[in-house]
């Protein structure tokens, strides 16, 4: 079977003044479908930078990435924005929660831009909120709710419109130990129990155990996890 | 869902939100009422007809006209009507109590004021009455006047006081009519004029023409002065309109400071609205970034932003113009003496809420366009 993500020869730079400085070099990467992958390195190696790329939400300098047979370097900035849509789950460190709308209204956000009824968009979020099981919850707002649970509400956000993958920057970053712990097992049921490609970032050894996969991302070059830098970084 | 969320945007800030709105109510108001005061300002000119023309002294205002080119005049071709009349400015008790009065050949004035509204029985007794007068509704509610009672006005062009006696009541053809005149008998004026002072008899102040069409004014007033050239008292005659603004034009410069004003405060509303909404917009960037990151494009965000911005605009708008009603009021008890006639247009009520609009929309403008350029990432980037 085809890698779902295929990425060549991904180089990334950043203009800072007049001298730009070299973010992702030659990256190369496939990941499988179905794959929960992590993705690991000191702060400021580009790990969010790569994540942003796959993700569609920033463009490469060169090199292209094939998610499902389509080069999303070679899409404008609307079809991007479509594609977006359709194929990417976001969950962020910040839960990033619109907080003048409920947890309800959270997650039917991005099936506004779908042409679901009323009725289906109610069905989509009600399976959605049961699956993190926050169903008890429905109408309260991000601030009258915890942060693990506000990133439940996100990871609900993220599933309701079924992405094709899911990308989670540092998802359990800003939570306590048993908060991140229920975070990661259901991160991990949307891979075993629906199959879904997930890639994460992380700074946290144990998010990354519940991964099946991990890559090393170090000064903008990609290495599969060396056991001596995986227990540095530790 | 859209509009909820517009909605709660609008007032996540309940404080800024309603300040925001309590200066645009404010500026919508203040709007509101210099407007009032320039259309009330001109309301004279409006109401004037255009079949009608003003003959004076070319001189001057304040200089006569023989009686003796009434005749002359009416054998002007087109001219179906001609009267005359002189400004009394006569005094009623107070110099306070300041109100137009005119000494007027009573038939064929009313018959060139159709709008001027009088029950028949009443206009008979005033034409028979020597010493009638007759008043607009608004005066004499003014002084408590009633029909039979005698007024007392104190002369200062023409000297002594004036005894007159209240035979009718004119009501206003419509809202733009002035209610607030009193006029009376040319002849009274005249008569007493040649008893006490006969150098000053048979001297008129104005004549006005009732032309058969509007289209023969600019023929019809050249061939009047024509009649008059190389006498001693030349005339010019133009139409009513053009004689009232002549009024106007002393205190034209009045008005376009009050006219620039009126800008004025929708230029500074217009600042406090950007202001309030790039406050809001910069706060909420990591939002529009999610918004963007999840695919809703610079329709939805436009749509979020103007939106908000229209929706405080029109509450404020809504409620500055509800307010204008009770002010304009209370404005006109005031001074309503100088502003016989002190309505709110519905020009007005078109210009507040076209101004609300343009601040909505311009106020919108360079919000959404931050919103929009930021690029997603380092939008995201503001989180916590
Ligand atoms: N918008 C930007 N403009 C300029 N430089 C940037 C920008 N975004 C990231 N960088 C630089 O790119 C490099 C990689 O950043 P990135 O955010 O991908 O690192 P990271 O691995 O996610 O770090 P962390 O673990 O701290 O999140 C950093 O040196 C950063 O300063
Ligand atoms: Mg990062």
């Amino acid at each position: 079977m085809a890698p779902i993500v295929e990425i060549k020869d991904l180089t990334k730079s950043y203009r800072r003044g007049n001298q730009s400085i070299i973010v992702l070099e030659n990256i190369s990467l496939s990941i499988e479908d179905g794959d929960f992958l992590a993705l690991m390195g000191p702060s400021g190696s580009g790990k969010s930078t790569l994540l942003n790329l796959i993700a569609g939400l920033d463009k490469a300098d060169s090199g292209s990435i094939k998610v499902a047979g389509i080069d999303i370097s070679l899409l404008s900035e609307s079809m991007l924005a479509k594609w977006r849509s359709e194929n990417v789950g976001f969950i962020f460190q910040f839960y990033n929660l619109v907080p003048v709308l409920t947890a309800f209204e959270n997650v039917e956000l991005p099936l506004i831009l779908t042409n679901l009824s009323k009725k289906e968009r109610k069905e989509h979020v009600t399976t959605a909120l049961n699956l993190v099981n926050l169903e008890d919850r429905v109408d309260h707002y991000p601030r009258q709710l915890s942060g693990g649970q506000q990133q439940r509400v996100a990871i609900a956000r993220a599933v309701v419109t079924d992405p094709t993958m899911i990308v989670a920057d540092e998802p359990t970053g800003d939570l306590d130990r048993a908060s991140a712990e229920e975070v990661l097992r259901l991160m991990e049921r949307l891979s075993s129990d629906i199959g879904k490609t997930i890639i994460m970032v992380t700074h946290d050894p144990r998010a990354a155990k519940k991964a099946n996969n991990m890559k090393y991302l170090e000064k903008g070059v990609l290495a599969n996890a060396p056991e001596a830098s995986f227990s540095e970084c530790l | 869902m859209l509009l909820k969320l517009l909605f709660r945007n609008a007032f996540r800030h309940k404080l800024r939100a309603g300040l925001t709105i309590c200066g645009i109510c404010v500026a919508i108001l203040a709007f509101g009422l210099l407007r009032t005061v320039v259309s009330a300002w001109y309301a004279g000119v409006d109401a004037s007809s255009s079949t009608r023309l003003v003959t004076r002294n070319a001189i001057s205002l304040i200089f006569p006209l023989p009686l003796s080119y009434k005749d002359k005049i009416r054998g002007v071709e087109g001219v179906k009507i001609v009267s005359l009349g002189n400004w009394f400015g006569g005094i009623y008790i107070e110099e306070k109590n300041f109100f137009a009065n005119f000494a007027v050949d009573s038939k064929t004035y009313l018959d060139l004021y159709p709008e001027f509204v009088i029950p028949p029985d009443q206009k008979l007794s005033f034409l028979k009455e020597r010493k009638g007068c007759v008043v607009g509704s608004k005066l004499a509610n003014r002084f408590g006047w009633k029909l039979g009672d005698t007024i007392v006005l104190r002369g200062t062009i023409f000297p002594g006081k004036w005894e007159f006696i209240l035979r009718a009541i004119y009501k206003g053809r419509d809202k733009t009519i002035d209610e607030s005149q009193f006029f009376f008998h040319w002849d009274y004026l005249n008569e007493t004029m040649k008893k006490i002072l006969p150098r000053r008899a048979d001297q008129v102040g104005f004549y006005m023409i009732g032309m058969s069409s509007p289209d023969i004014a600019a023929s019809t007033s050249k061939s009047v002065d024509s009649l008059f050239k190389n006498s001693f008292a030349e005339t010019l005659t133009e139409t009513e309109k053009a004689f009232q603004t002549s009024f106007i034009a002393l205190s034209q410069t009045i008005l376009t400071v009050i006219q620039l004003v009126s800008l004025v405060v929708i230029v500074i509303i217009l600042a406090v609205v950007a202001n309030t909404m790039a406050m809001s917009v910069r706060e909420r960037m990591n939002e529009y970034a999610v918004f963007k990151t999840l695919g809703f494009g610079g329709f939805y965000l436009s749509i979020l932003i103007l939106g908000e911005s229209l929706l405080i605009t029109a509450i404020g708008c809504a409620i500055g113009i509800i307010a204008t009603f009770p002010a304009a009021d209370a404005f006109a008890r005031a001074v309503g003496d100088f502003f016989p006639i002190f309505n709110i247009s519905l020009r007005t009520l078109y210009l507040d809420m076209l101004a609300a609009l343009i601040v909505g929309v311009v106020a919108a403008i360079f919000p959404i366009w931050r919103a929009i350029s930021v690029p997603i990432a380092s939008g995201l980037g503001r989180a916590g």
